[in-house]
């Protein structure tokens, strides 16, 4: 712990000498120096903008010149034209570019990947193509005579005072972000990269923080934007082209897309390269604005080809080995508890359930009930349709026909994350997890739907609160699964089979009603498989209802109630696991009827299983 | 306006309509192949009209220049992919794939450049002097990174454009060109109006190309190799057949497309080095009405973009590119209604 304490110390040395060091600047340097590392602070606000949307999000936009751009133009035509404050452009020319961001995420962000960046290549051209076309705006040259910035009766037409104003905007900036990323609403965006399906799961909505992300990049952008137009106090529409919003993603992608250093570090490195390149190349070519672009082209193709992680990634290569300080385990009160149903209850009942996949009826008319403080297994031989069930109930899949009722509710048609958010708590077959992020975020991301903390709370630290609460939620189900000591681990050091556990932990720090368990004990060890066993037990005491698709016999013959067969998409048989084992048509499903050949083939799964387990 | 003008615009707007079909026939095959949006189709399509141009005036093209050193950096990068595969034994077979097969046209255009010559072969070989550009800058710079994320494969192909119209401008200079009709003569219409036979040459050679696209996908193996590629790059090697190669095939093709535009498109627009990037990204627009993966739908798209953008020109010629590129907005919002929400494949661009 001294040793942990000391680390952290020594790291509010290094920010305090970093944020002293830059206070000092203005007074060290040449006025060029600064202009330099003004130009570089504007660049840093954008690629943390980047860093956010690409890095964390994964998505892209070429088109964050084109948002700089517009905020530009605003505060540039407030303030020039009418002669208004430039407080007042600021809010202007931010509303312009939140409002801009918001209506294209809104039309692109459900698409594939590939549609918001293709459409920000558009915009990126059309934008400067407007300003370059309009008389209000000048056109080709531009609005001049931008009024300074003014803080009462202080003007800061000097570069050397807008240079604290950049920075601390910068400073602002960086730490609204870390601290976003750094709670609710921010691990639902570090999951976004691991699907739809996985935030749905947890109650989160993956379109709704896609553009939450890129309206914060839009607005950082705006910001710069602003910034620029009061520091130069002249735009025209050539500094907001395509080719600057590639600059800018390459400065994210120099520093390092994955962290928010990383968009620091790469504005230094590619303002300090372009003006090197600016002074060496017009000795040798005529064409140095081109050759300059060239080396910036060959180097962005260079750095995703061979050093995706950037100068960040580097500097993480380095430092590996060093292991996170833990933060301080503050003891909160618990989150409040969803009341269970009493026992026996009917908790899920399905009736007459149907899916088709084109000409295969992969669940045929399937019905059975789950009551509260039950252990239900759902069990059939490969390709029996048990993934299908399992995604109809969970609302991955639609129905066809058919009902689906839980709690009394119907939830035939309600999406998934709505679902999940009534109390159908889940783990996937095939493991969702984050492996960049630590078991403990990835248990707590599970407690999303039971918490309320916005982007703008947590950006203030307004929700410290309840972030304790969740982390000691997280804590408790992390220590259940006896995973407490490796709480800040990454998860995915993690062997397969324990991530499977940790699944698990995630899906009880929903406090669910019902859990739904996918293959759980698949690739665990006779002892985890055990203690897996026992927990469920556990849980099924503390009156939670569980459901469990599992192909290993053995574990759930002794573990569960009642047993769902199901085969070729149909309801076979159910009951008591004595009385399943005993029932000739499972016998026959599993291991072939004896008078039919054909049916031999269908042997090999339980074979395989066996031996799987 | 009035209805003389309504269809000279729109027979302009057919004529467009054609080069963006084949641009966006292109776009899709490469895409649908190998999940690239190849941003760069629209340079290299501008290469070849400047090409012509140089043909035509004379002097020998600078694409003989570029396409050299790209045949050089793709000799060095495959040279080294094998010696550090450990079969530094097979670096002779690459110099000949990679470094004497794209100078094969380069000679071509050597010898005939600056002689009289029928203006059909100069238009040939300007074509042919295009076509390893696609797949050299693609070993280069895609094929290593060839199973990476849509996004990462998205930047640097249009990092790619910036490259490729940077050489352009190096080898080129700033200067435009316009070339001589491939056909002269006008067809008159019923009714009093003319067609001239290059607009009606675009067409054709669009619905001809088309046509072609369509037989090579649907009946033969190798346009199923190409689409089984697309679907699934583990899966079509484990059936046989090499993405690498098949990607290469795609952008040849492409290329070849890319030079067709650039030669049909060269009598009726002033090129630059820098033009193509405008034809490509409407093209895109094309292809995104298509999805990116219907052919028939971005047929559909490109005459509407080609539609749109003559009338557009008409109203407003420095706003015409914004008005076709405001076409996307009701596509993507009918995309976005329309779409499943399915499970979306997983982005990871750590390192």
């Amino acid at each position: 712990m001294t040793r942990s304490a000391a680390r952290r110390s020594r790291r509010w040395m290094l920010w305090v000498l970093a944020v002293l060091a830059m206070a000092c600047a203005p007074a060290v340097f040449a006025a060029f120096t600064v202009s330099l590392l003004n130009d570089i602070g504007m660049g840093s606000l954008v690629a943390v903008g980047l860093v956010l949307l690409t890095g964390i999000g994964g998505a892209t936009s070429f088109g964050q010149a084109a948002f700089v751009g517009i905020a530009a133009y605003a505060t540039a035509w407030l303030t020039s034209v009418y002669g208004l404050s430039p407080w007042l452009g600021l809010l202007f020319g931010l509303a312009l570019t939140g409002a801009a961001a918001l209506a294209i995420g809104l039309l692109t962000l459900r698409l594939g990947g590939h549609f918001l960046p293709l459409s920000t290549i558009a915009w990126g051209l059309c934008t400067p193509l407007l300003f370059g076309n309009m008389d209000a705006l000048g056109r080709f040259t531009g609005l001049s005579e931008i009024p300074p910035l003014t803080i009462g009766a202080w003007a800061l037409a000097d570069p050397r005072s807008m240079f604290y104003v950049i920075w601390i905007a910068v400073g602002a900036s960086w730490l609204f972000s870390a601290n976003v990323l750094d709670s609710r609403p921010g691990r639902a965006m570090r999951g976004l990269r691991g699907g739809s399906v996985l935030l749905a799961s947890v109650g989160a909505d993956a379109f709704r923080f896609r553009l939450i992300l890129f309206v914060m990049a839009a607005l950082l952008a705006g910001l710069a934007g602003w910034l620029y137009a009061h520091t130069y106090r002249f735009v025209s529409p050539s500094p907001f082209n395509v080719e600057a919003g590639i600059q800018y993603l390459l400065m994210a992608v120099v520093g390092g897309i994955g962290q928010l250093g990383g968009a620091v570090a790469g504005a230094a490195v590619v303002w300090l390269l372009r003006d090197a390149l600016q002074d060496a190349l017009p000795l040798v070519t005529q064409y140095s604005a081109q050759i300059e672009n060239l080396v910036f082209a060959a180097l962005f193709v260079a750095l995703l080809q061979q050093a995706r992680g950037g100068v960040m990634g580097f500097a993480a290569r380095w430092r590996r080995g060093q292991a996170v300080p833990a933060a301080a385990e503050a003891p909160a009160e618990p989150l409040p508890r969803r009341p269970l149903p009493t026992a026996g209850q009917p908790v899920l009942s399905v009736e007459g359930a149907a899916k088709r996949f084109g000409g295969l009826l992969a669940v045929n008319n399937v019905s059975f009930d789950v009551r509260a403080g039950e252990l239900v297994g759902l069990i059939g031989p490969n390709g029996a349709g048990k993934s299908t069930m399992f995604n109809l109930l969970t609302g991955t899949l639609r129905l066809d026909a058919g009902r689906v009722r839980f709690l009394g509710r119907d939830i035939t048609g309600m999406p998934q994350r709505r679902i999940a958010r009534l109390g159908v708590a889940r783990t996937f077959q095939h493991v969702k997890l984050r492996p960049q992020m630590s078991l403990l975020d990835n248990v707590a991301l599970g407690a999303h739907a039971r918490t309320t903390a916005g982007v703008i709370a947590a950006g203030l630290r307004l929700d410290r609160r309840e972030e304790r609460q969740i982390m000691a939620e997280a804590r408790t189900q992390l220590a259940r699964i006896g995973l407490a000591d490796r709480a800040h681990e990454l998860a995915g050091s993690l062997p397969l089979g324990t991530q499977r556990v940790l699944e698990v932990a995630r899906a009880l720090a929903a406090d669910p009603v019902l859990l739904v368990l996918d293959e759980p004990a698949a690739g665990l060890r006779r002892k985890e498989k055990d203690a897996l066993a026992a927990l469920l037990r556990q849980l099924r005491g503390d009156g939670l209802t569980i459901l469990i698709v599992e192909h290993d016999m053995d574990f759930v013959m002794k573990l569960v109630d009642r047993l769902v067969v199901m085969s070729f998409g149909s309801k076979l048989a159910e009951g008591p696991p004595a009385a399943v084992r005993a029932d000739a048509r499972v016998q026959a499903a599993y291991l072939g009827e004896v008078i039919d050949g054909a049916a031999a083939r269908d042997a090999a799964p339980l074979a395989a299983e066996g031996g799987r387990a | 306006m009035t209805w003389d003008i309504a269809l000279i615009l729109g027979i302009d707007g057919l004529a467009n309509g054609a080069l963006y079909l084949l641009s966006g026939l292109g776009l899709v095959l490469i895409f649908s192949v190998t999940r690239v949006v190849f941003v760069p189709f629209g340079d290299i399509a501008a290469f070849a009209a400047l090409s012509l141009a140089a043909f035509e005036t004379g002097r020998r093209p600078a694409t003989i220049g570029l396409v050299l050193t790209l045949a050089l950096l793709a000799m060095l990068t495959e040279a080294a992919s094998l010696i550090r595969r450990g079969r530094p034994r097979d670096i002779p077979a690459s110099v000949l794939a990679w470094g004497i097969l794209p100078a094969l046209p380069c000679l071509a255009a050597w010898a005939i450049a600056g002689r009289e010559v029928p203006a059909a072969l100069q238009v040939a070989v300007a074509v042919a002097l295009v076509v390893p550009i696609g797949p050299l800058v693609a070993r280069v710079a895609l094929q290593p990174i060839a199973d990476a994320s849509v996004l990462v494969l998205l930047i640097v192909a249009l990092v790619l454009h910036f490259l490729l119209s940077g050489l352009g401008l190096l080898f080129f200079g700033p200067e435009g060109s316009r070339t001589q009709a491939l056909v002269g003569g006008v067809v008159t219409l019923p009714g009093g109006f003319t067609v001239s036979g290059q607009v009606i040459l675009m067409v054709g050679a669009a619905l001809v190309l088309a046509g072609l696209f369509y037989l090579v996908f649907e009946h033969t193996v190798t346009g199923k190799a190409l689409r089984a590629t697309a679907v699934n790059r583990v899966g079509a090697r484990l059936v046989g057949i090499r993405p690498a190669r098949t990607a290469v095939l795609a952008y040849s093709a492409a290329s070849l497309l890319a030079g067709l535009v650039g030669v049909l498109v060269a009598p009726v627009m002033t090129m630059y080095y820098d033009s193509g990037f405008l034809i490509g990204l409407k093209a895109f627009v094309a292809a995104i009405i298509g999805g990116l993966v219907s052919y028939p739908l971005t047929a559909l798209g490109a005459l509407a973009v080609g539609a749109a953008e003559s009338f557009s020109s008409f109203w407003s010629g420095a706003l015409k590119d914004v008005i076709v590129f405001s076409l996307l907005i009701p596509v993507l919002m009918l995309r976005s209604f329309l779409s499943a929400h399915g499970e979306e494949d997983a982005e990871e661009i750590d390192q």
